[in-house]
């Protein structure tokens, strides 16, 4: 032991030393695998090193390898509680780097998914945090709530988890049938359950206690830090990317940007409540105004007809018939049926996938999609470079893309939002006690995902 | 304050220090020599016209293989042989990766680190590019900027990990993502996306 780090006591009393503990890389409290070596004096942090990289996937590398499609299943493995929002930046930034827009349901939709996203991302850090300081009730009241979300994001997309459901130029699928009326069902649920878990802990005084006054940052080190998000607005900075550099329609919904001023735990834990409320406020906006789907029904029956059935009859030559019927969404297609494709796609015929009513049913369909998926081919955007920021759940999420011209992108740079937050938890931490270092740590929403890519 | 009159006004303040500028897709980007970086750097945070108290993200690319054909990847090779799809023109096109030393006879810098700023009270961005030469023997050198943006740390041991670039300056440059026994810097272009190397358990 290093001489300055003992301090001998008067002859008579006890000698103490400073302590170095090893929390992680596989510990209970940690939301992911990462390691922090703490220096102890009695039961305060004096000193706490943070060792990461233990998910380091080599998701940039691998994105240079694939096409620019390709990236998408990558993304969805960046932050994991939220991928709809690493899908929709990622895709801005490509859509970006070609210089196409998508059609306006299209940008709705997506508004829609990245907001239920953060809901269930939200939920989960604030679920899992009370759950450490020991309000397990409020864990499983967040997670029954998530559980009514992703059931949503499920309808939609097909998946819960891995869902890749943008594309660059569109999304997979239109929304399903009945989504609007299960979304707002959803929502009101979920609303019930912020109530409930706002009566729980709000004014709950262990809770309070704990997450008050610790993991404390100022405006000034956190903007330093590069820290953004609910994280940075806890300080009192009302930096949100949705409201100052307005992307897709943010521009059109209404919403407030809650901030703290303290910049404590429980700060963030504040943000982060009335952050689901505002979400919840903007999606139900984005279903208010969201451009109506194509009305259109099979001109005998009146009534839709299936899209497998459609695919059916352009195999075998019967476009006219349906042209100008209403697919109904099924799980073989998934909502990319012909009569959605205007809603959903781009229109440049380079970039997206035709209908595979297309595909089946004439020649020039087969050739684009050939062109697409073919290895060697596929979207060629012209050489250059951008930048695309979104707001994610836990603050700017960045993709930087610099393409060659060719079929895959030269360089993917992703800006992981927490890992500004990880590089200031020694920050955080000293100072405080150690039992302050699970509340701390919770609200930082660490996502081992996007923090070592 | 817009791309173009941002880019006007940094050219203006620094002019020795700027050796090139674009604003592709309404990203303002400005080159930069390496020598002046950390000078430029400050003054931008500080300066009243600018105020970019936010380094959102600090990067780099590795231009080696820019414009030349890229090996097959290791699990998408059909075998077949056919020409590729013409890229889609564009209208304003980039001015490319930058050259270095600026001017002709030019050639192509390796590395390229990239830092995008962000000014919270005036709201606008910007991306300084800064080329570096690779050099034989040794590592690619540049300042480090933990001194203006706190942020900068691990952004920097991040690409001193990827790219092998070193930061003059830096408090504590060592890996971060890979570890300290790894072998080589993954994202260099000329690192094989299949290597293996043996995963060396910690050392205590």
């Amino acid at each position: 032991m290093d001489p300055s780090h003992t301090r001998q006591g008067t002859p008579g009393e006890l000698e103490t030393r400073e302590m170095l503990l090893n929390i992680g890389p596989a510990h209970p409290a940690m939301h992911g695998i990462i390691r922090i070596i703490a220096k102890l004096d009695g039961e305060q942090i004096v000193d706490a090193d943070v060792e990461i990289g233990y998910l380091h996937r080599g998701f940039e590398k691998m994105s240079e390898t694939v096409d620019y499609n390709g990236v998408i299943p990558y993304t969805d493995r960046l932050n994991y509680v939220s991928p709809l929002i690493n899908n929709m930046g990622y895709c801005m930034a490509v859509e970006k780097l070609l210089g196409i827009s998508v059609p306006e349901r299209c940008h709705y939709i997506r508004v829609i998914m990245s907001e239920i996203s953060r809901i269930t991302d939200h939920l989960t850090c604030v679920g899992a945090s009370a759950m450490e300081l020991g309000a397990f009730t409020v864990f499983l009241y967040m997670i029954k709530a998530r559980e009514y979300l992703w059931e949503l994001v499920e309808m939609v997309t097909g998946a819960r988890l891995t869902v890749s459901y943008c594309r660059v130029g569109g999304v997979k699928g239109d929304l399903p049938e009945g989504f609007d009326e299960s979304c707002r069902k959803a929502l009101q649920e979920t609303r019930q359950v912020l109530a409930e878990s706002d009566g729980l802990l709000t004014r709950n005084r262990i809770f309070v206690d704990r997450m008050s006054g610790t993991g404390k940052i100022t405006a000034e080190d956190a903007v330093s830090y590069g820290i953004t998000g609910p994280f940075l607005r806890a300080t009192g900075v009302d930096y949100d990317v949705r409201k100052d550099c307005p992307y897709s329609v943010y521009d059109r919904l209404e919403f407030d940007v809650p901030v703290g001023t303290r910049g404590d735990n429980l700060d963030r834990y504040l943000v982060r409540m009335e952050e689901m409320a505002q979400s919840i406020r903007i999606i139900e906006q984005a279903l208010r105004d969201i451009p109506p789907g194509p009305f259109q029904v099979h001109p005998e029956t009146g009534r839709p007809i299936a899209a497998s059935e459609m695919v059916d009859q352009a195999k075998m030559g019967n476009i006219p018939a349906i042209a100008d019927t209403r697919a109904v969404t099924d799980p073989t297609l998934e909502g990319s049926a012909k009569p959605l494709h205007v809603n959903i796609a781009a229109d440049e015929k380079r970039v997206f996938l035709p209908p595979k009513e297309d595909t089946y049913g004439n020649i020039e369909g087969l050739m684009q999609h050939f062109k697409l998926v073919m290895y060697g081919h596929g979207v060629r955007p012209p050489k250059g470079e951008v930048y695309f920021p979104v707001e994610g759940a836990n603050g700017e999420l960045g993709f930087y893309v610099v393409s060659d011209g060719t079929n895959s992108p030269y360089r993917v740079r992703v800006r992981p939002p927490c890992f500004a937050i990880m590089s200031a938890l020694p920050k955080l931490l000293i100072g405080d006690m150690m039992a302050d270092l699970t509340p701390t740590f919770g609200s930082v929403n660490m996502i081992g995902g996007e923090l070592d890519r | 304050m817009n791309a173009a009159s941002l880019i006007q006004a940094v050219k203006d303040r620094f002019r020795e220090a700027v050796t090139g500028a674009h604003s592709y897709r309404g990203d303002a980007t400005v080159l930069l020599c390496r020598e002046l970086l950390l000078e430029v750097a400050r003054a931008l945070k500080d300066d009243a016209v600018f105020r970019m108290n936010m380094l959102v993200d600090l990067t780099a690319v590795d231009f080696s293989s820019f414009g030349k054909k890229r090996p097959p990847a290791f699990f998408a090779s059909s075998g077949v042989a056919v020409g590729p799809s013409p890229e889609i023109p564009d209208q304003d096109p980039w001015p490319g990766p930058p050259a270095h030393p600026p001017g002709a006879g030019a050639t192509l810098a390796r590395f390229v680190v990239v830092y995008h700023l962000f000014s919270l009270p005036l709201k606008h961005r910007l991306r300084l590019e800064v080329p570096v030469e690779d050099v034989e023997e040794a590592d690619p050198e540049v300042d480090s900027v933990t001194s203006v943006w706190a942020g900068a740390d691990w952004l920097e041991r991040e690409v001193w990990d990827m790219f092998g670039i070193r930061f003059r300056g830096h408090p504590n440059l060592k890996r971060i993502l890979m570890y300290d026994e790894f072998v080589g810097h993954p994202l260099r272009k000329d690192y094989p996306v299949n290597k293996r190397q043996p995963l060396i358990g910690p050392v205590y």
